[in-house]
């Protein structure tokens, strides 16, 4: 999917609903209401934002550091095993975001599991079959909790 | 960190993937971990009201709607000022995360991270500079490091996934 969205229930639903889902038993029902439509609409329109890419999940965001740990960790990849350690790193549950950046540390990612050692244990891992070292940074100090995405 | 119960963590584990998208998600989510419609309702609200949950609704991809560029902007920050500058930073409607980490030196002197997505690398770019000063960050070391490729991204696992949950 290129571009933002330009059917305006589709903009209501990706904009409007990223925080305070409705707690009870028809939550769509709940939203479509408020957008103007039917239940079925919302979940149809929904499940084809998800096909598309535009929508992850519609779901809960964890804290971090609450529910369990978690740390960014980044690494120095030589250019050309790039693809090659990413694919290792990526294989991991634990990781949800692996991104190459622009830095000489060039892969950043974002390993959380139930507990500290949990998440140790991968990153030991991740040095054990690729043989580089991995920095570890975890937070220390949250001035900005996730609160969903304004579309401009 | 808060370790929940594990009627928590199961319930976090069968909904960490997303609600289904039924009529009833939450008694569908329910159903597979044993609990009612009303005790996955109970369980997600008291989360959330825990601090565990931090939200509860729909998560877009930002590359996807058309926020093709972002950047990580990490600073050096003295440490008796970074509290203040990282409360500054996250005022700013376009800066969508503002954490402090630790240094790793001689490789990473950083130790103030905030996240800016934008539509290009004009616009990111030009965020950052006003982010930088609103914050009073023009002294400090700095560097920005967009995003080049994408390997993987979605949310975070901490709970006990619904087949695991059925061995144990």
């Amino acid at each position: 999917m290129s571009g933002a969205p330009r059917d305006p229930l589709d903009h209501r639903l990706l904009d409007g609903f990223q925080r305070d889902f409705p707690l009870e038993p028809r939550p769509y029902a709940r939203l479509a209401e408020e957008v103007g439509c039917s239940e079925d609409e919302v979940i149809a329109r929904l499940a084809a934002l998800k096909e598309q890419g535009a929508v992850s999940r519609v779901g809960a965001v964890i804290a971090p550091q609450r529910a369990g740990w978690s740390t960014l960790a980044a690494m120095k990849v030589p250019p050309a095993h790039l693809e090659e350690v990413a694919a290792v790193v990526s294989s991991y549950p634990e990781v949800n975001h692996n991104y190459e950046r622009e830095h000489e540390l060039n892969l950043w990612f974002v390993v959380a599991a139930p507990t500290p050692a949990a998440v140790a244990a991968v990153l030991r891992d991740i040095v054990y079959r690729t043989s580089l070292e991995v920095i570890d940074l975890p937070l220390t100090e949250a001035y900005r909790l996730d609160l969903g995405f304004r579309l401009s | 960190m808060i370790p929940p119960g594990a009627a928590d963590l199961r319930l976090i584990g069968a909904i960490q993937d997303g609600l289904p998208l039924v009529r009833q998600p939450y008694a569908l989510v329910g159903a597979g971990i044993g609990m009612s419609e009303d005790e996955v309702i109970e369980g997600i609200r008291r989360l959330i009201e825990a601090g565990v949950i931090r939200r509860m609704g729909v998560i877009v991809r930002h590359h996807e709607l058309g926020y093709r560029a972002n950047a990580m902007t990490v600073f050096d920050v003295p440490d008796a000022e970074v509290a203040e500058a990282g409360r500054r930073l996250a005022a700013l409607p376009f800066v969508t995360l503002s954490y402090r980490r630790p240094r790793r030196l001689p490789l990473w002197p950083y130790n103030l991270f905030c996240m800016i997505h934008g539509k290009d690398r004009g616009e990111v770019l030009a965020q950052v500079d006003a982010a930088t000063a609103a914050a009073g960050l023009e002294a400090c070391a700095r560097e920005i490091l967009f995003s080049r490729r994408r390997f993987k991204q979605r949310g975070a696992r901490y709970g006990i996934a619904p087949a695991q949950a059925e061995a144990a």
